[in-house]
């Protein structure tokens, strides 16, 4: 494995009541690379994501991100922004947008000028800085996925963990949120990890796939890991149509980042 | 009526409660915490009880037994399966069940138990009053400290631990806190209706704004304003002061409600 990887997994276990979730879990993501997780529904996704994060014990194996190990709690946040599932904010929450931006910051005690600085850069990154005094819980969906990428940004500008970040979105909605973390990728040098259940949203975007099922069954550029033998596997399914299909999607995400690129030079 | 000494002191009293339960009521209400809130006060009957008893200060056996009860709330809420409200229920009635048979062996001192269960505020001396306000200052000292990490929390407890924050610590103090402010809540209202204070003002102050920084504001100004109006009215009607004062609070909230609607 290159010395300089940003995320580093190796033979991962992990088991939740005596009940193995994950094993033989191996991969690593470059600096700068885009990186999706794909697999059937309860194939350990989320749980994968929570094991980078520090949220769950590994039952064996080891996880380093940003050259430290995941499971060091004074390390945890430091250098990762992360995109939790969520449907939606509660409608009620007392807090604007700037407010709950400038949390993703909050761990790093770096003074609240700073701190709603960097809040406001992040909101005008992701093309919502006339939103950020609006209540959260009045915001469209997408708008919301925006403030959850800018806390995100506030809070790392090396490595975006994101967890089904499109869930609840349209077709359009969601082509521009990938477009968006493009040319955030572009602009800032971020490394990504993506989760989703929408293979083919994934795999038009990333540049590597990994896909597991409980236990890694490929992993590999998404050309090769979408005709491999491997997935029909982990999903149990045919997938020739998927070609096709990529094609498609691919020619409207194409669309959609030229509609990003413009609107992030203006 | 505040020209007496007692009433002048219940009057403090009163403010500093009102205070530090608006203050904690704004997670109370932005947590959903209510049902903790009636699980730790009745817990406190049986410290309170067991303080009667053994001839320890009773609220200073009742806050030992509210703090216990808080963390035991916190900690087994989140390693058992069986769900915070479970685990509530079950030290709740405990707690409380040995506070009755402690009172009901006769040796608990039933009337005194009774100015625990309803409030006592003009009996008040100026040492308790110290302590009050003393107990008041380390509440609000922990809110301050701990305010916008205890806001994270409220907003999303995973993503809060996904940036290091240690979310079963700040947990487990927002309970300590809890169990200290209902430590204090006891002496005006008593067990039974200091939910009152943790839950109303701070429902009204929700009602009317939508940043945190004006609902706590609010919630903080409508429970001194409670606490305080209460007492004046118990007084010129001659009413228990702990039930005028969570009438007070209801009477607002209601109010609130009707004025938003129209």
């Amino acid at each position: 494995m290159s010395g300089e990887a940003v995320v580093r997994v190796e033979g991962v276990r992990v088991e939740r009541d005596g009940r193995l979730v994950l094993e033989g879990i191996t991969f690593e993501v470059a600096p700068g690379a885009f990186v999706g997780v794909i697999g059937p529904n309860g194939a350990g996704k989320t749980t994968l994501l929570r094991a980078i994060l520090g949220l769950v014990p590994l039952a064996a194996g080891r996880i380093e991100v940003l050259g430290r190990p995941s499971a060091e709690r004074a390390s945890r946040g430091n250098g990762i922004g992360y995109v939790p599932q969520r449907h939606a904010f509660p409608p009620d929450f007392p807090a604007n947008a700037l407010d709950v931006v400038r949390l993703g910051r909050l761990h790093q005690r770096d003074g609240r000028r700073r701190e709603r600085l960097a809040a406001e850069e992040a909101l005008a990154r992701v093309g919502i800085a006339a939103l950020a005094r609006r209540p959260v819980g009045r915001l469209s969906g997408g708008e919301q996925r925006r403030v959850t990428l800018a806390q995100a940004l506030c809070a790392s500008s090396k490595l975006l963990i994101l967890d089904e970040p499109t869930v609840g979105l349209d077709l359009p909605a969601e082509q521009e949120f990938y477009a968006l973390v493009r040319r955030l990728q572009d602009e800032l040098g971020l490394s990504v990890i993506a989760v989703s259940h929408d293979l083919l949203a994934l795999a038009g975007e990333a540049d590597h796939l990994v896909c597991i099922n409980r236990r890694m069954h490929i992993h590999g550029q998404p050309e090769h890991v979408i005709h491999s033998h491997a997935l029909r596997e982990a999903y149990s399914c045919e997938f020739d149509f998927l070609a096709g299909e990529i094609a498609h999607h691919e020619r409207h995400a194409s669309e959609a980042k030229r509609n990003e690129a413009e609107r992030g030079s203006s | 009526m505040f020209e007496h000494a007692f009433m002048q002191r219940a009057l403090a009293a009163a403010l500093g409660i009102g205070v530090v339960c608006g203050a904690l009521g704004f997670f109370v209400v932005l947590r959903r915490l209510a049902f903790v809130g009636v699980g730790i006060s009745h817990a406190a009957i049986g410290g309170v009880a067991l303080g009667l008893l053994l001839g320890v200060p009773p609220l200073l056996a009742g806050g030992v037994f509210g703090v216990g009860v808080a963390l035991g709330i916190s900690t087994l809420g989140r390693r058992s399966r069986l769900g915070q409200d479970t685990v509530i229920g079950v030290f709740f009635s405990g707690a409380m069940a040995l506070g009755l048979a402690l009172a009901s062996a006769g040796r608990g001192g039933q009337q005194d138990l009774f100015a625990y269960l309803f409030g006592n505020v003009l009996a008040i001396g100026p040492a308790e009053l110290a302590w009050l306000l003393v107990l008041a200052l380390v509440v609000a000292g922990g809110l301050v400290a701990t305010f916008r990490a205890q806001l994270f929390l409220a907003f999303d407890e995973e993503l809060a631990s996904a940036y290091g924050h240690p979310v079963g610590a700040l947990d487990a103090l927002l309970l300590v806190l809890l169990a200290l402010t209902v430590v204090i809540g006891v002496r005006l209202v008593g067990v039974l209706l200091v939910e009152a204070l943790l839950v109303v003002p701070a429902a009204t102050a929700a009602l009317w704004a939508t940043h945190y920084r004006a609902r706590l504001a609010l919630s903080v100004g409508l429970g001194a304003a409670a606490c305080a109006a209460g007492l004046a009215l118990a007084w010129q009607l001659d009413l228990a002061v702990g039930a005028t004062v969570a009438l007070v609070a209801v009477a607002g909230f209601f109010a609130s409600l009707a004025l938003r609607r129209s």
